[in-house]
Parts: structure tokens; C-alpha cells; sequence
């Protein structure tokens, strides 16, 4: 296979974007969609043939291509260089084919929207960022994809930017990216200073022969936290996540669910030879990985806009794939990411349909009753559903578990609460799922027909937040609407269903790659990244554990079931009983419904004060009193001068020109007669 | 026909004939000669400035310049006609060629009266700062430093935009001269002791401790020559004058505003002449820079004026070159000249946005605009690319710069450098916070006030060309910098590699152990091993 295909994988999407970025406006919408399609679709088919190509016997484990120089300065080069290795070949599975899948589904969803070129051009801007940051070899590039994603991110979700909160949302995710990008760039600087190069193979190869643990390499490796945790929402950087649902649902599939926020956790993966080398910087990524999966899984718990759910959950999800990689389990970390995009993709793109069936509404406290209305929609969206809540044999148990059982035997000290906090989280995630999937597709419709399909498609992406005039608190639910004829209700076209299924089908088999040996698997999927983590792979002591892992999947698999059962019995035997309890759990359920107020705190304690500082004491005291008095005082002091200068500008060219012609006459008149020892 | 030795004195005429000319053709009103005629001359004189990096010898002796020039002028004192380019001046003066053309159709209606002054006062800006660039010789250097001033604070005393036009000029003025006249007595000591106005000479006699002088009385002197020009670039806290200046400017005088002559001044002069002094005093100036990062981004942050926005997002990116180029790295040098070229262009860009937005708004108030994306579908596709080569996004020219230039930063052997990189470092959180607060601002949400009473139009052919230039040279210089930076780098490892041992046995302000190491690699070679 000839490597050089490798540079057509980004390009190909880039060249859709130029194509429908300069002539889409004046483009049928036909077209458009099909540009996007087709530069989606190819390099797709040429990550199939590289598949095939890698998976073939005594296939090299790695393909790289090299060409010009990017940056050059005496003692420093970037190369514009690619390699393909088995953890970027899943990587580039994942980007290429869930993103095909929603190119496709986005046709049918954007049908009639303003702008339709624009969200395609964008849509392949991102697939062209995306994948020059799976294909990199350097940091330096990486990065180039790192913050193109989030140039690609922040478009779209300001895709309707007539809406100031999409406009801010889009703003707030770029810019608290780049609180995280701050980091990855001071541990760039850093790996400068002391490795001579950002070249993966370099810098790795330096850090692999040097006996030392911790020290800088722990500096550098939290820095790259900083960096992960922006780019994958983690505790303390999540907060533009949730917000980001501004965005078309796609979009929240595509970027916010399967392929952008994993960006940290692959790239403490590509890392491990580094955080294999510090313990500490392991520790914080267990800790920050178990802490956000826990706190968004219980924001997650009472959100009523169906997307806020998922959002939350992906928070949730991106901290299992984080505490996989903080207890040095690269590859089960990875094996979730993919499973997880398979099934939150399906999620997001279910919800969606729910989304365009419901004519722009997203909150389920006025919805129910949708199973018989959109069936495809409501059984592709049950198998996600059951995914993601860990449920055997769908792809969420396996790699979750996977997870849970790493933390469980891992060295780290505080293996046993990391795994209780993922357990917990698991029982969380169940249950806040299945009270999505109880609130959306069962009891009796909650909601108001609207019969005109205009209407419809003009509320698109319109009605982001439950509307001020319903007055709906707590978790009440209002009564059931008259009637509930289903007309205006309506299932999804084909192109949008085709992606459903063909994701629910992934969701429900995707996990069986990475069965373990304890339940008669192989393990695939641990064996085909063994070549990238072979430095990193479970040391032999472990093995005695392999035995805890049948209980322990047990112990998941009840906990999974207990959500469902609260869930079950909440929403549907008792619907009225969520109410109830967070009526007496006030101040809980408070706490919850305003995420802990962490907006609000960050708002008080650091933009505020940030803006105040700049405000009073930089503009009104340094700015207006230091620099500008001085010069005032100057001028002041030397009152005859100015007087004089003032004379001087009299806007007069002539006398500006005389004095010019007398300055001169003056200079020269002390070079020419004032002493010069010098001259002979 | 070799052009290689009167290229220089063709640069520097065609711009003066044009201005002669111009200001002998009477002015007709409504008329567009003189911008026609402007245009013509800046046109080509970018051509010739384009010979320069086409013919570049790469491979020339350190420390020489090409396309020299050098026959005497006055034989006492020894004031010659000196002119010549190297790696750090050949772009500058290909950029000045550059930005002209853009900034006269930036001008073709906005400047609707009096055009004959305004034409002839801007070329004769050119060739003030083309003279800056190319002479060799300090006292002819000087004539073109002080020419500089004039037509810009005619520019602004006359075609400023509001009554406090005067004000600003006159403040303009007293900044850049009253530390021009300690530079010129500076300059004229310096000749007292040394005999000799040629850089070239000059620079002999600095690298060989060959300058018989007292040392304080040396450190004043390379101080004064410092503070002039730091006041030029402006280097916080010297700034004073940039704000007000830039409110009132018109927008072809504002984009060459601040920046580039001070910030070359500073690298050929002060650089040159005292190497040592310069690295002396370098950790303060690092320490400006990289306050000065975050200074300028803060109170951008803050304000509502576009154009004062505008300045502080100046202050702020000016700040990072002052930052690299007194790391004295390789990685800073040429990273922060780059970036001169980067920051002209990203200003020059962004100033001739917001004139199209006075010009058809007649305000530079942010809040009494909104919602424009949808009127504007063009104007808001350039205001973000330029705003994000503005805030470094990689792919695009600013990020190759400051990217350089904060490694350098990380490398250097200063004292504290590792915070004074993380403080310059915030500067990639606030520029983006507030390139895109104005975005929005202007773009997004409803219209505002003022968009929703005029109605404007979308870009005209003239401002498509002004400004696609500008956008395709952001792509190619962040995609392919080796072009630019081959000719930087030149000038910036002969500069960085200067051996600082006297500093280092002098142990204020190096960390030993550092200091040590930079001795023995200056620039990190790649592989370099366990050096931990």
C-alpha cells in the first residue's frame, strides 16, 4: 500500500470544505450534501484499505510519511508527517465511519435549514482537523488538529448565531479550550526546552531511556492534563460542554460525543510512555477521571432537556475513559471510547429524531408516549440505552467493565475507591438512562399536537431550553395533553433511520471485540493495540486477580440492574414519585439542578474579579493614572517646553517645516563645529 | 541588467519621486488622481521590494549585507551613504512595500478631501520607513527615524477623525521626539568616541570590546538608544500614546503605526551596537513583554471602543515580539521578527475592518452594533480569519510566531524565564477571549442600534482586493514559514549565539547552571539525550 494515501485522508474532507466553503451558497442543496458525502465517504473507504492492509500478515505496525518542513529555525524543525499505527488505525476507523454515518444522517436533519452549506463546509472542516490529529506524529501537529477541532467546534456551535446563547456557547467552548490549550502549549515549550523536538518517536525514545521517574516529566505530563481535561471535559474545564448542545444535534453527536472530546483521552494514551513515568500525574488522571464521571453522572440524574442528558452523561462517560487511563489501562480506556461512540453517537442521533419529531422541542417533561409514534427511532434508541447503561451482552458492559476491573486491580492506592466511585457512577448512569428512555417513549403524551410541518421545521434548534412560560418545576409533569392524535408526530426518513441502525447494530455487537478471557473471549481488542502499549501492558502479578473478574462483572451487572429497576419504578409504576422525593430532598435536588453552581462560582470568583482588575485597577488606575500621568506629568513639568510645542503645532506645514530645516540646521551645527577627537 | 546594486536607491526614490510628483499636480475635487497615482507608485515600488527576497544570498557571510550601497556623502563629519539588507531587513522592506498598495485603497474613500496632502504625506511615510530599514549609516538612519514622525502626525493632526485629533498628534509627537533628541545626542556621542556613523564599523568595534568609553557612560548611551526606540514600539509601560494615536489615525497611518520601526531599531541597533548592554537588561524587557502580553489583553478585554480595543490587542501582540527577541534563542529571534511581519499584516487587517465598519456605520462604538452576520456574510468571513491569525489558531501565520516565540521564551537563561513564559503563555487565553467577545459583539445575536438604522452593504470589489491578499498570506505564511523564516533565521542565529560569557561570570541575573548549559549549546540540538 502506498503511504503517501495517508496525506488524501485530511485532504479530501479539507477539499470538500473549500469546495462548499467559496461556491456552496450558490450551490443546490443536492450538491452540497453530495460534495460533503463523497470527501467524507472516500477517505472512509481508504481507512478500510488501510485496515485490511495492517491487519494482513506481516503488515509493518506502523506507516509513515514525512514531507517539507512546516516550522524551521537553526536547532528546531516540524515536519508535516503522518504516521498510522494500530491505536491511530481505530482512532481513524472511528472518526471516518461515525462520521460518514452522521454526514449522512445530518442530510435529512438540516434538510431545511438556512445555512445548509455552512453547516456541511464546517462539518468537513471538522472531519479534516479531526483527522490530521489521529494521523499526527508530532505534538506540534497534533495540536494543529487539537485546536482545528475546537476552530470547528466553536462554529458550529454558534450555528445559529442569531441566538445570543448560541453565539455564547460557541465563545465559551473556544475559550475555555484554550485555558486547556495553555497547558498543552507550556508543556510543548517545555519538551523543547529539554528534549531538542516534539517528533512522537523523539520524544518518546528520550523519556523511555531515562532512568528518572516524576520530576519535569510530571510537570510536562500534568500540563498535557491541563490540556486533556479542556479538550475532553474534565473536572475543571467541563463546564462548555453542556452548553455546546447549542449546536445542531449532529453536531453533538459527531463532536461532542464520539470523535472531538476523546481527543484527551487518546492523546494521554499516545503519552502513556510519559504518564507510565509518573506516578503522580497517573494519580491526578485516575482521580480527575472518577470525580467528573461521578459529578456529571448526578447532574445528569435531574436535567430535563433530553440532550443535557446526554451531555452530562458524555461528561460522565469521557471520566470512565479518563480513569481508564489513570490506572494505566490504556487500552481499555480506548476500547470504551470506541464503544462509547458508537452508542452516544446513536444516542445523540436518536434524540435528534426524537428532537425533529417533536418539531424543536427538547424537554421531556413534555414528551411520553413516543414508543408507537416513532418505533425505529425508539428501538434503536432502547439498544443505545441499553449500551450505555451497561447492560450484557451490548458494547457499554464489556468496556466499562473492562474499566472497572482494571481500577480494581490496579497499583494505584486508591484502587478500591476509584473502582467504587466508577461502580456508583455505573448504578447512576443506568438509571438516569432508563429515566430518559421512561420519560420520552413511555406513559401518556405530554405534549400538544402540532399539525403543520412548516411550523415544525421553522422551530428547529429553536427551542433549546423548556420555555419560560411553562411553569414547570421540580420534576412534576404537566397533565397529559386532550386528545394525542399523533399526526403531527412523525417517524424519521430513511436517511436519518440508515444511521440509527446501522450504529444500534455497533452498539449492540461492538463490545464482542474485547469479550476477555474469563468469559471464554480473546480479547481482541487489547491484542491488536498490544503493539503501542506493549510498555505499558498488566504486569504478570495481576493474573492471580483474573479471578475477581466474574464477581465483579456480576456485582456491575446487578448495580446496572438496580438503575433500571429505580428508574422503572419512579417513572413508570409511580410516576409521580420523582416528584415527590425531590420535593423533600430540597436542597439535593437544588444543588443538582443548578450543577453544583459551578457556573455561577467561576462567574463570581474568577471572571468577575478578572474583569474588575482589568476594569479598575489595569484601565482606571494603571492605565489612566500611572501611564498616562506620567507622560501628563512630564508634559506638565516641562509647562515651558509644551507652551512652546504648542507654538510649534500650529497645523501650519510652512512653520512645521522651517522649524524641521532650523532642528537640522542646529544638529549639524554641533556635529560639524563641536569636538570630534576622532578625526583626523 | 543587474539591479542588485541600485535596487536600494530605487526603492527608496520611487516612493519620493511619487510624493514630488503628487504634490506638484493640483488638486480637483472629487477627483481620484492622486490616489490613482499613489497606487501606481506603491505598486511599484512593491515590485522592486520583491527583488530583494528573490535574490537573497543565503549563504553570505554572517554579519554582511547585500545589495550594499556605500559612497560618502559628507566628508566631515563622515556621514555616508550606507544602504543594505540582510535576513532581519529584507522582509520588512518587502512588508512596507506591501501593506502601501492596501493602504491606499484602504484610503480611496475614505480620505475624500484635501487628497493631495494626505497622498504625498503617505508616501513620504514610506520612504521614511523604507530609509529606516535600509540605512546602514546611524546619522542617515536618524534623518529617515525623524522623517518618520512627520507626515504620521501631520496625518493625524489633519485627517484625524474627531476634534481630538490635535491632541493625540501633539502627544504623538512629544512621545516619539523628546526621546528621539536623547537618542540623537546618543548618537552624536557615540560618534565623538568612536568616529565613525557606519553600523557595519560599529558593530566591529561593540563585538570586540573596542568601544573606548567609559562603561556607565556606554550604558546611558545604549539606554538612550533603548527607551527611543521602546517608546516607537511601544514597549509597556511606554504606551501612553498608542491609544489616542490609534482613536485618530486614519486607517492607512494606523497600520504602520506601531510595531516594526521600533522593534527593528531595537534588533539592528540596540542589538548591534550593544550586545552586551542589550543582554544586561534583557530580563526587564522580558519582563515587560510578557506583562505587557497580558496587559494589552486584559484591557482589550475591557473596552468598547473598537479601536481602543484594537490598540490593546496592538500593545499585547507587540509584546510578545519584545518577549522573543530579548530571549537572545535562536527560536525567539526569528520568532519575533517573524511575527513583526505577522503582526503588520493581522493589524493592518483588522484596521481596515473596522474602517469598513466606520465607513458605513459611522461608529467605532461596539455596543451600538449586532447581528450583522447575516448582512455581512462576507465582512464576517474576514473579520474571522483575521481574527483568528490574530489569536494564533495553527495553520495560520500568527501561531508559527508566537508559538517560536514563547519557546524561546522557555529556553532562555534569564532569570524567572519560566514564569515570565507562563504569564506571556495567559496572552493565548485572553486575545481569544476577546477577538471573539468583539466578533460577537458585532456579528451575532440581534442587530443592534446603529446596523439596524443604516443599511450597510457587503464588501465591494476594492475591499475584497484590499483584503485577499491579506487572507491568503495568513494561510501561506502559517503553512509554509520556512520562506519567510529561511532569511530570519540568518540574522537570528548569528545574533543568538553571541557567546555571553562576560554576562555569565557577571552572575546577576543567570542561573548559573543554565547558563552553563547555553555555553555549551546555545540551541538545543535534536536527541539530545538524558540531560535532566
Amino acid at each position: 500500500m502506498n503511504p503517501s494515501l495517508l496525506w488524501l485522508i485530511p485532504l479530501l474532507p479539507f477539499a470538500g470544505f473549500l469546495l462548499n466553503g467559496t461556491i456552496g451558497r450558490k450551490l443546490p442543496r443536492a450538491l452540497v450534501s453530495t460534495i460533503a458525502l463523497l470527501f467524507t465517504a472516500a477517505p472512509a473507504l481508504i481507512v478500510a484499505q488501510l485496515w485490511i492492509f495492517m491487519k494482513s500478515a506481516g503488515a509493518p505496525l506502523s506507516l509513515s510519511v514525512t514531507s517539507s518542513p512546516w516550522i524551521a529555525v537553526t536547532g528546531f524543525q516540524v515536519n508535516f508527517a503522518f504516521t498510522v499505527d494500530h491505536l491511530t488505525l481505530i482512532m481513524l476507523g472511528i472518526v471516518t465511519g461515525v462520521g460518514f454515518l452522521i454526514h449522512v444522517y445530518s442530510v435529512g436533519y438540516m434538510a431545511h435549514e438556512e445555512g445548509f452549506w455552512r453547516f456541511f463546509a464546517y462539518l468537513n472542516l471538522f472531519m479534516f482537523f479531526m483527522l490530521v490529529l489521529v494521523l499526527s506524529s508530532s505534538f506540534l501537529l497534533l495540536f494543529v488538529g487539537w485546536e482545528g477541532v475546537g476552530l470547528a467546534s466553536y462554529l458550529l456551535i454558534g450555528f445559529y448565531f442569531t441566538k445570543d446563547s448560541a453565539a455564547n456557547a460557541g465563545k465559551k467552548a473556544f475559550v475555555v479550550n484554550r485555558i486547556g490549550d495553555f497547558g498543552f502549549l507550556l508543556a510543548m515549550f517545555l519538551m523543547i526546552a529539554h528534549f531538542g523536538s516534539l517528533d512522537f518517536n523523539s520524544v518518546f525514545a528520550q523519556i523511555s531511556a531515562t532512568p528518572l521517574t516524576g520530576g519535569f516529566l510530571t510537570a510536562i505530563a500534568l500540563l498535557l492534563v491541563v490540556g486533556a481535561a479542556g479538550k475532553s471535559a474534565q473536572i475543571p474545564l467541563y463546564i462548555w460542554l453542556p452548553d455546546a448542545m447549542e449546536g445542531p444535534t449532529p453536531v453533538s453527536a459527531l463532536i461532542h460525543a464520539a470523535t472531538m472530546v476523546t481527543a484527551g483521552i487518546y492523546m494521554v494514551a499516545r503519552c502513556h510512555v510519559l504518564f507510565d513515568k509518573s506516578p503522580t500525574a497517573l494519580m491526578v488522571v485516575a482521580v480527575i477521571g472518577a470525580a467528573t464521571a461521578l459529578m456529571a453522572a448526578t447532574i445528569g440524574m435531574v436535567q430535563h432537556d433530553i440532550k443535557r442528558v446526554l451531555a452530562y452523561s458524555t461528561v460522565s462517560q469521557l471520566g470512565y475513559m479518563f480513569l481508564a487511563c489513570g490506572v494505566g489501562a490504556y487500552s481499555a480506556g480506548i476500547f470504551h471510547l470506541m464503544t462509547h461512540a458508537f452508542f452516544k453517537a446513536l444516542l445523540f442521533l436518536a434524540a435528534g429524531s426524537v428532537i425533529h419529531a417533536m418539531g424543536g422541542e427538547q424537554d421531556m417533561r413534555v414528551m411520553g408516549g413516543l414508543r408507537k409514534k416513532i418505533p425505529v427511532t425508539f428501538w434503536t434508541m432502547t439498544a443505545g440505552v441499553v449500551a450505555i447503561a451497561g447492560i450484557p451482552p451490548l458494547a457499554g458492559f464489556f468496556s466499562k467493565d473492562e474499566i472497572l476491573y482494571q481500577a480494581f486491580i490496579s497499583d494505584n492506592p486508591l484502587a478500591k475507591l476509584l473502582w467504587f466511585v466508577g461502580l456508583v457512577t455505573a448504578g447512576l448512569t443506568s438509571f438516569y438512562m432508563f429515566r430518559l428512555w421512561f420519560k420520552t417513549f413511555f406513559g401518556a403524551p405530554r405534549f400538544a399536537e402540532q399539525g403543520h410541518e412548516l411550523d415544525v421545521h421553522a422551530a428547529h434548534g429553536a427551542a433549546i431550553h423548556a420555555r419560560h412560560d411553562t411553569k414547570l418545576v421540580l420534576e412534576t409533569e404537566p397533565e397529559p395533553a386532550h386528545g394525542g392524535h399523533a399526526h403531527g408526530v412523525h417517524e424519521s426518513p430513511w436517511i436519518m433511520t440508515l444511521p440509527l441502525i446501522i450504529l444500534a447494530i455497533l452498539a449492540t455487537i461492538g463490545g464482542w471485540v474485547g469479550v476477555p478471557l474469563a468469559f471464554g473471549g480473546h480479547n481482541e481488542f487489547e491484542h491488536f493495540l498490544e503493539p503501542v502499549f506493549s510498555s505499558s501492558v498488566v504486569t504478570p502479578e495481576h493474573v492471580s486477580f483474573r479471578g475477581a473478574e466474574p464477581i465483579l462483572a456480576v456485582v456491575s451487572i446487578v448495580t446496572a440492574l438496580l438503575g433500571f429497576l429505580v428508574a422503572y419504578l419512579w417513572y413508570y409504576r409511580k410516576p409521580g414519585t420523582a416528584a415527590a422525593i425531590a420535593q423533600r430532598l430540597q436542597f439535593v435536588y437544588n444543588l443538582l439542578d443548578h450543577k453544583y453552581w459551578v457556573d455561577e462560582i467561576y462567574g463570581r470568583f474568577i471572571i468577575a474579579p478578572l474583569l474588575g482588575f482589568s476594569r479598575i485597577f489595569l484601565g482606571i488606575f494603571v492605565d489612566g493614572g500611572l501611564v498616562q500621568g506620567t507622560g501628563a506629568t512630564l508634559a506638565g513639568g516641562t509647562r515651558g517646553f509644551s507652551w512652546l510645542v504648542r507654538r510649534v503645532q500650529s497645523g501650519n506645514i510652512r512653520s512645521y517645516a522651517g522649524w524641521l530645516a532650523l532642528g537640522a540646521a542646529a544638529v549639524i551645527a554641533v556635529v560639524v563645529f563641536g569636538p570630534h577627537p576622532h578625526l583626523h | 541588467m543587474n539591479l542588485d546594486h541600485t535596487i536600494l536607491t530605487l526603492i527608496l526614490l520611487t516612493p519620493l519621486v511619487g510624493a514630488v510628483v503628487l504634490a506638484l499636480i493640483p488638486e480637483r475635487a472629487g477627483s481620484k488622481l492622486h490616489a490613482i497615482g499613489a497606487l501606481v507608485v506603491t505598486l511599484v515600488t512593491l515590485g522592486l521590494t520583491l527583488h530583494l527576497p528573490a535574490h537573497f544570498n543565503y549563504a553570505a557571510a554572517p554579519r554582511s549585507f547585500q545589495f550594499e550601497v556605500n559612497c560618502p556623502w559628507i566628508a566631515s563629519p563622515a556621514i555616508r551613504f550606507h544602504l543594505g539588507v540582510d535576513g532581519l531587513s529584507t522582509w520588512l522592506v518587502v512588508l512596507t512595500g506591501f501593506l502601501a498598495p492596501i493602504g491606499v485603497l484602504a484610503s480611496w474613500n475614505a480620505v475624500k478631501e484635501r487628497t493631495k496632502l494626505f497622498y504625498t504625506l503617505f508616501l513620504l511615510q514610506q520612504v521614511a520607513m523604507l530609509g529606516v530599514f535600509l540605512a546602514l549609516d546611524l546619522f542617515l538612519y536618524y534623518g529617515f527615524w525623524e522623517l518618520s514622525l512627520v507626515p504620521m502626525t501631520l496625518l493625524i493632526a489633519t485627517f484625524g477623525r474627531t476634534e481630538n485629533r490635535r491632541k493625540a498628534a501633539i502627544k504623538f509627537f512629544l512621545y516619539a521626539f523628546i526621546p528621539s533628541a536623547i537618542l540623537l545626542v546618543a548618537l552624536l556621542w557615540l560618534y565623538a568616541k568612536t568616529g565613525t556613523f557606519d553600523l557595519p564599523a560599529l558593530q566591529a568595534l561593540a563585538a570586540q570590546h573596542a568601544i573606548s568609553a567609559n562603561p556607565t557612560a556606554l550604558w546611558l548611551c545604549s539606554l538612550a538608544f533603548l527607551v527611543a526606540f521602546a517608546v516607537k514600539v511601544p514597549i509597556f509601560p511606554l504606551h501612553g500614546w498608542l491609544s489616542d494615536a490609534v482613536q485618530e489615525a486614519p486607517t492607512a497611518a494606523v497600520m504602520v503605526l506601531a510595531g516594526k520601526l521600533g522593534l527593528y531599531s531595537i534588533l539592528r541597533f540596540s542589538f548591534g551596537i550593544f550586545p552586551e548592554q542589550s543582554r544586561h537588561i534583557a530580563p526587564l524587557l522580558i519582563a515587560l513583554g510578557a506583562i505587557g502580553i497580558a496587559y494589552g489583553a486584559l484591557l482589550a478585554l475591557v473596552q468598547t471602543d473598537l479601536k481602543k480595543l484594537a490598540a490593546f490587542s496592538t500593545l499585547s501582540h507587540v509584546s510578545f515580539i519584545v518577549l522573543g527577541i530579548f530571549t537572545f534563542t535562536t527560536l525567539g529571534l526569528d520568532g519575533g521578527v517573524f511575527q513583526i511581519l505577522n503582526e503588520s499584516l493581522v493589524g493592518a487587517a483588522l484596521f481596515v475592518l473596522l474602517g469598513l465598519l466606520y465607513e458605513r456605520y459611522g461608529t467605532y462604538d461596539v455596543r451600538d452594533y449586532g447581528g450583522l452576520a447575516t448582512k455581512h456574510p462576507w465582512m464576517v468571513t474576514m473579520f474571522v480569519i483575521t481574527s483568528l491569525a490574530a489569536v494564533g489558531l495553527p495553520m495560520l501565520n500568527g501561531f508559527v510566531g508566537e508559538f517560536l516565540i514563547l519557546s524561546g521564551a522557555m529556553q532562555s537563561v534569564f532569570c524567572h524565564h519560566v514564569l515570565w513564559t507562563v504569564i506571556g503563555t495567559t496572552g493565548v487565553i485572553f486575545g481569544a477571549a476577546y477577538m471573539l467577545w468583539m466578533i460577537q459583539r458585532i456579528f451575532y445575536g440581534n442587530l443592534g442600534l446603529r446596523s439596524e438604522e443604516v443599511s450597510g452593504w457587503d464588501l465591494t470589489a476594492r475591499e475584497h482586493i484590499e483584503l485577499w491578499p491579506l487572507a491568503i498570506l495568513f494561510l501561506v505564511m502559517g503553512l509554509a514559514s520556512p520562506i519567510w523564516i529561511k532569511a530570519i533565521d540568518t540574522y537570528g542565529v548569528q545574533t543568538a549565539n553571541r557567546p555571553i560569557a562576560s554576562e555569565a561570570q557577571n552572575g546577576s541575573f543567570v542561573d548559573p547552571a543554565l547558563a552553563a548549559a547555553a555555553l555549551d549549546k546555545p540551541a538545543p540540538p535534536v536527541n539530545k539525550g538524558a540531560r535532566y
